[in-house]
Parts: C-alpha cells; sequence; structure tokens
C-alpha cells in the first residue's frame, strides 16, 4: 500500500562556510565562520496536498527547497521521497526519482538559458527524461503549456531577454510543468505577476493538483496567496520551523508568538488607516545566533528560560507542531484572529 | 501644483525585431511632484520596467526612444549621450531593478560596491563611505552589516540581495528613485521597513519615488497616486485610494476583483478573461477591447478608434465609457475590495 507521505524531511541541516579566504583569516587573526541556514527542520508533505513555507527573508526556505530537489547536499538530515532516502539510492534510482519532481526557482532571470529560445527551454526536461522524442508532439506541448500559462505558442521562438519579468516567471513555470511531474517546488512562483495573471497561475495549479493529485511544497511571501492555495503551512524563523498546522489553523489561532507578529504585519489594502505591525526588534544576525529559542531577543514572552534552552517540537494529535516554551507553559493568550 | 520634478510627454518605445516593429510603450504621458510616490502597476509584459528603463537612459538595444521627450526638473534627459547620462545616473536618479543580479556585481564584494557608488558620487573619505555603506545596509535590514559587507552577491538569499540593491541605490542621495519591484521578494516585515524608509526619504529630503509593483498592499500604503497600464498604455491614472476603490476602467475593475483576500474562502480566484495581446497583434481602437466585458455599451467605437485619457469618475481613464455622451453608471465598483 502507498504511505500517504510523498516527501519526508528528517532533521536537514545545512550550513555554508562564509570565511574569508584562508590568507586573510591567518593574517586577521579570525576564525572560520560557519552560517546555519537551515538547522534541524523536520516535517513531512502528504501526497496532493500544498504545503507553504512562509517566514522572514533569509530564514532558510530556499535552502530547504534546494536540499529538497537535491540541489544542495543537506549537512545533516535525510530527504525521503515517497520512501527512497535520495542520499542513499543509487544513480539510476536518483535519475527515476528527478523524473517525478520540479522546482520553479525565486528567481526568473537566473534560471532560465539566455541562449536558448523558450520552445527549447520549455521542452528541455521533457527531452532530458526521455519523456517524449516525436518533435511535432513536443511542440504541440509546448504549445499547450505556454497557453496554459497565459503566453502565446509563438513566443517559442524568442529567447528570454524579449520578456518581461512576469512573463520570464511563467516560462519558468511552463517548464517546471512541461514533464507532469508528480511534486512540484514552487519558490516564490507568482512573485513578479500581476495580480491577474497571478490569479490564473494559482487556479491552473490547483486545477492540476484536483485533476492529477500534484502535490507542492509552496513558498512564499504574499501572505494572502499561502492562505488561498495552502493546505497546510509551516513557519520558519532563523532556519528553523517554528509552527506547523493546518492553513485555518495558522490563520485564525496561531500560536507561535512570531506567528503571531508576522500576521499582523500583512499590508491592509483597506486602507483603514491601520497600523501595521512590522515585527519588532532586531533582525538577529544568522552567523551567530541567539542563545535558547533564537527568537528571544524580540518575543514579548520571553523569560529566563527561554534565552538558556531551545524550546522543543510539541506535535499535538491532530498533527499540528509549534515550539515554544510558554505555548508549553500555556503564558501565552490565544490570539484569534479575525 | 508644484513644477513636476519629472515629466513624460508621450514616450514611445520600441524594438525592431525580425517580426516587424513592436511598439512596448506607446504614448505614454506623466509627471512626478517632488516628495511624490507615483506608483505603476498593470498587467506582466504592459511595459512598466520599459517606461522605467526609458527614464533612467538604460533601454538596452535594439530597444529605443521611438519619440516623446522626458524632463528631469524641466530639463531633457532623453537625448543626453551615454556619458551626461553617466553623470546623473545613481546621483540625480537612483534605479532599483526588477533583477537585482543585473545591478550586482558577483565578482565583488557588495561593501566594495555600494563604498565605490558613494565615493563616485559624494565627496567623503573611504572610510566615510565604508561607514555610510554599513549604515545604509543597516537602515535597509541586514543584520551583521559590518560583517556583511565583506561577502559576496551569491552569498545572500534572494530578498537580501534585493536590499543590497536598494541601499546601492540610494547611497548618492538621488531626487528620483526609480524602483521596479523593490519588495516582492521581501517578507511583509522587512517590505514594511523598506517602505518606511521610502516614505521618510520622501517626506525628509523631497525625494520622488515612481513605484512599480503588483502588490496592491504595498500601493495603498505608499503611493500618492497611481497609473495602471496595460499593452504598453496608461489605462487608468489617479489618487491611490480612487483608483483602488473605486477603479473606472474595466481593466481596472478587472485587475482590483483578482486580487486574493486574507481570510476569504474561495476555490477559485477571478481572473480576467483572454491575455495581453502580442505587441505584433494589439487590436485596433482600444487595446483591451477582446477581454473587455462592457464595449457592447459603446458600440464601434471600441474596436476602431484608440480612446486617451478622459476624466472618469475623479480619475483620467482611456475609455470610450467615459467620453461625454456616455451615461456612467455606478455598476463598476469591484465587489471585492470594496471596504
Ligand atoms: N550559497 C550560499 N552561501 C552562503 N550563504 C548562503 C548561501 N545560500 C544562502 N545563504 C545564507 O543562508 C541564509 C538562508 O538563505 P535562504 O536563501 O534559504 O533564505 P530565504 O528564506 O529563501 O530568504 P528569501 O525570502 O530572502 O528568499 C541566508 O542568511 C543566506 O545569506
Ligand atoms: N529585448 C526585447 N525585445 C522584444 N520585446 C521586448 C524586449 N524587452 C521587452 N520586450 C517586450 O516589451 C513588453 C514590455 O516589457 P516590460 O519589461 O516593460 O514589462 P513589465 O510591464 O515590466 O512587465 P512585468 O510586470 O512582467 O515585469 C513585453 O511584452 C516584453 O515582451
Ligand atoms: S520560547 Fe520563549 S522566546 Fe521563544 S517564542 Fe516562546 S516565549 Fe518567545
Ligand atoms: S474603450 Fe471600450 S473596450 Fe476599451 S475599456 Fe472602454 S468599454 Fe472596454
Ligand atoms: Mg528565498
Ligand atoms: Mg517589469
Amino acid at each position: 500500500m502507498k504511505s500517504s507521505v510523498l516527501l519526508e524531511v528528517r532533521d536537514v541541516a545545512r550550513e555554508f562556510d562564509v570565511s574569508k579566504p584562508w590568507l586573510n583569516r591567518v593574517i586577521e587573526g579570525q576564525p572560520k565562520s560557519i552560517l546555519k541556514a537551515v538547522d534541524g527542520v523536520s516535517f513531512t508533505i502528504n501526497r496532493g496536498e500544498t504545503l507553504s513555507l512562509v517566514g522572514e527573508s533569509g530564514c532558510g526556505k530556499s535552502t530547504i527547497a534546494r536540499v529538497v530537489c537535491g540541489l544542495y547536499p543537506p549537512t545533516r538530515g535525510a530527504v525521503i521521497f515517497d520512501g527512497v532516502d535520495i542520499a542513499k539510492a543509487s544513480v539510476n534510482e536518483q535519475q527515476q526519482l528527478r523524473k517525478r519532481f520540479q522546482m520553479i526557482f525565486q528567481d526568473p532571470y537566473a534560471s532560465l538559458n539566455p541562449r536558448w529560445r523558450v520552445g527549447k527551454i520549455i521542452a528541455e526536461p521533457l527531452v532530458s527524461h526521455g519523456i517524449m522524442t516525436d518533435k511535432a508532439e513536443i511542440k504541440k506541448r509546448v504549445d499547450q503549456l505556454l497557453t496554459q500559462v497565459g503566453l502565446s505558442p509563438q513566443d517559442q521562438e524568442k529567447f528570454p531577454h524579449e520578456f518581461s519579468g512576469g512573463q520570464r516567471q511563467r516560462i519558468s513555470i511552463a517548464r517546471a510543468l512541461s514533464s507532469n511531474p508528480e511534486f512540484l517546488v514552487c519558490d516564490e512562483p507568482t512573485s513578479a505577476l500581476d495580480v491577474s495573471v497571478q490569479a490564473q497561475i494559482l487556479n491552473l495549479m490547483k486545477d492540476l493538483q484536483r485533476e492529477f493529485g500534484l502535490t507542492y511544497l509552496f513558498i512564499s511571501h504574499n501572505l494572502a496567496v499561502v492562505s488561498h492555495i495552502s493546505t497546510r503551512v509551516g513557519v520558519m524563523y532563523l532556519g528553523r520551523l517554528v509552527e506547523m498546522a493546518d492553513t485555518k489553523t495558522i490563520f485564525n489561532r496561531p500560536l507561535h508568538p512570531y506567528t503571531q507578529m508576522l500576521l499582523s504585519a500583512i499590508p491592509d489594502l483597506r486602507m483603514t488607516g491601520k497600523q501595521r505591525t512590522p515585527v519588532a526588534g532586531e533582525v538577529p544576525n544568522p552567523l551567530n545566533p541567539p542563545s535558547g529559542c533564537t527568537f528571544h531577543p524580540r518575543c514579548p514572552y520571553a523569560n529566563d528560560r527561554c534565552k538558556l534552552e531551545a524550546p522543543k517540537m510539541m506535535v499535538a494529535n491532530d498533527g499540528s507542531m509549534v515550539s515554544c516554551h510558554a505555548v508549553e507553559e500555556k503564558r501565552i493568550p490565544i490570539k484569534l484572529v479575525a | 501644483m508644484n513644477t513636476p520634478l519629472l515629466e513624460v510627454r508621450n514616450l514611445r518605445v520600441q524594438f525592431p525585431t525580425r517580426r516587424g516593429l513592436l511598439t512596448a510603450v506607446d504614448d505614454v504621458s506623466l509627471t512626478i511632484a517632488p516628495g511624490e510616490v507615483l506608483g505603476v502597476v498593470g498587467e506582466s509584459g504592459a511595459g512598466k520596467s520599459l517606461t522605467g528603463a526609458a527614464i533612467i537612459g538604460l533601454l538596452e538595444p535594439p530597444g529605443r526612444i521611438e519619440s516623446g521627450e522626458i524632463l528631469l526638473n524641466g530639463r531633457r534627459i532623453d537625448n543626453l549621450s551615454p556619458e551626461e547620462f553617466r553623470k546623473i545616473r545613481g546621483r540625480e536618479i537612483g534605479a532599483i531593478f526588477q533583477d537585482p543580479l543585473t545591478s550586482l556585481n558577483p565578482l565583488y564584494t557588495i561593501g566594495r560596491q555600494i563604498t565605490e557608488t558613494i565615493l563616485t558620487h559624494l565627496n567623503v573619505t573611504p572610510d566615510e563611505a565604508k561607514q555610510r555603506a554599513i549604515d545604509l545596509l543597516n537602515e535597509v535590514g541586514i543584520p551583521a552589516a559590518d560583517k556583511r559587507i565583506d561577502h559576496y552577491p551569491h552569498q545572500f538569499s534572494g530578498g537580501m540581495r534585493q536590499r543590497v540593491v536598494i541601499s546601492l541605490a540610494l547611497a548618492a542621495q538621488p531626487k528620483l528613485i526609480i524602483a521596479d519591484e523593490p519588495t516582492t521578494a521581501l517578507d511583509v516585515s522587512i517590505q514594511a521597513q523598506i517602505i518606511t524608509l521610502l516614505k521618510k526619504l520622501c517626506r525628509e529630503h523631497g525625494t520622488s519615488v515612481m513605484l512599480v509593483t503588483h502588490d496592491m498592499g504595498v500601493i495603498a500604503e505608499t503611493a500618492d497616486r497611481v497609473a495602471v497600464m496595460y499593452a504598453g498604455r496608461i489605462a487608468e491614472i489617479g489618487p491611490v485610494a480612487e483608483v483602488i476603490h473605486h477603479p473606472q476602467h474595466p481593466y481596472t475593475v478587472g485587475l482590483m476583483g483578482a486580487i486574493p483576500n486574507l481570510g476569504e474562502e474561495v476555490e477559485r480566484l477571478t481572473q480576467i478573461d483572454g491575455s495581453m495581446p502580442r505587441l505584433n497583434a494589439i487590436p485596433a481602437g482600444c487595446a483591451f477591447n477582446p477581454r473587455c466585458t462592457r464595449k457592447g455599451e459603446i458600440g464601434a467605437r471600441c474596436t476602431t478608434e484608440r480612446p486617451s485619457l478622459m476624466n472618469a469618475g475623479k480619475t483620467q481613464a482611456a475609455c470610450w465609457l467615459y467620453s461625454e455622451g456616455v451615461a456612467t453608471n455606478t455598476t463598476n465598483t469591484p465587489q471585492s475590495v470594496a471596504a
């Protein structure tokens, strides 16, 4: 029997060495400098669901996305796709797995080969995985994809630089969809799109999910988009997951103090004059993270325990998770957001 | 009204291509007053970035200004030589590009890049320049800025790179900032911080900003006026609250209706059916006519004659619904964004 879990991220950590060159270090007498971009993150994604990751810029979302897709090897931990530990799989198995997932990158500029025509870019996954070989068939598929993302079949002949930011983003979406992947990692897939095209892409993603059971790992700063598309939402802070629950719960009854702050910082379209409350305090330095709970310098509920001891992840019966001493100690008033 | 800091008159940007001459910006006119923020929104591919690139003299060939004038403080800048333009770029007009990688050199540390810009344009010592670079990075919310200035662009996250670009644009204290999607890769909190910073510059230094973005929340909070672009033209322009809450042009009405609302559960989002025309196949008359649900109220004019901006409610819209004789009615307020 197939398990309902498609992807498991198990205690994944990823570090980057950001030291100055060795000689400079020796001369200036500086130690090595290691940046923990992701520091022990665990979660699972079920088949056919959309899990979103949100959190401050630089908190490690894209790094997780890249680790999940095998673009960065994790420093620690494992990524298990459909029961197979990707790092331990044979080359052949890895190739088979690669066919089944695709990634839409955050930067639509850097991810398209500038010397290839758009038709070739979009067809690349089809060709490299040997999914289609017939030229006419490939062209038909590319035509269909371009239309689905609101571009025109005639655009195949053009080069990426002939397109606007949002048009390029749609080309990378078409490319990611071309090989009919089961699992799609979408890092800010609609950030460069106007709201109408964004609606078109989000509707398309939902249609594909309904029809083919696609599974998404979705990353976005736009919380309205996240609330619309997601089944569950994970909130990250400084390389760690601090809360994860189904979408309604996160938005209506956030538990973690950081989640509560994040939600009150959403811009207000209605222009009621409501002041946005930016998350208070200094953005922490990932090169030298605070002790204990890394959120403590900015947390209104922090106490001495928070400064010393990192909170453990508590998992509730319904699968929702939160890591905070104050929640455990029931010191936090539950904030109901309208 | 103040004399505008920036005035764009009948700007037309074209690309000669193998497939013929493409007009990507078509007869666009706008002004920005000192201290004012003009928001620019619209369909992806509508010509927003190219309008910005034309203003800052960075249209990439074969793209070129075919006609029109651009005036900064009453002085024409669209016909400056590349050398003359280099003197005002960075110093008088700062740019934040949609693609952060075009503004950053991957081979140099970000500190070196910001310091060099400061030294080129401002009369300060290298030490002062370095300190100013650190201050700027702090202002845009880069933690441990004094250490981070020694890092290279690829060592930053997407949103951090965008903030580095913002500090680069602010480095020489320009009077006009062209900000193309400056906050899209940023979380809501940093976004609030950047917006507060931009608004402070406008208020305290009279800096003007042309803010191109798809984020209507950011527009609502920051802009004084908004221009809505469609297929290379301005479809509507007016005060921000009016354009968002009482849009007049059918395209603007559709756009405002497509915004997903927090806390509202809908299976599908409203989208405007169809897609923007190819540049080589812009329909005659009003460019929006193949997708417009209201052209039936007008008749043949929509498909034969191009509407220019007309007074519509408290904004101006390029739409025949607002020419004299056609009664404007009240059915065109969007349902979903009305407060
Ligand atoms: N290749 C790299 N070398 C060194 N540091 C890196 C590298 N990639 C990421 N980092 C660092 O890791 C941290 C997390 O980066 P990541 O790109 O995962 O953030 P993010 O959550 O995606 O942010 P954003 O919302 O801005 O895209 C940042 O501090 C970043 O500077
Ligand atoms: N080098 C080029 N050759 C041909 N056409 C081009 C070129 N550069 C841009 N265009 C076209 O000009 C139009 C306007 O582009 P522009 O980048 O100004 O759009 P935009 O409004 O900024 O869109 P977005 O919101 O997606 O960034 C687009 O349709 C694009 O395809
Ligand atoms: S553990 Fe302490 S510091 Fe961390 S979020 Fe909870 S209350 Fe705040
Ligand atoms: S001019 Fe006609 S087609 Fe164009 S927006 Fe107005 S009603 Fe619609
Ligand atoms: Mg990222
Ligand atoms: Mg653009």
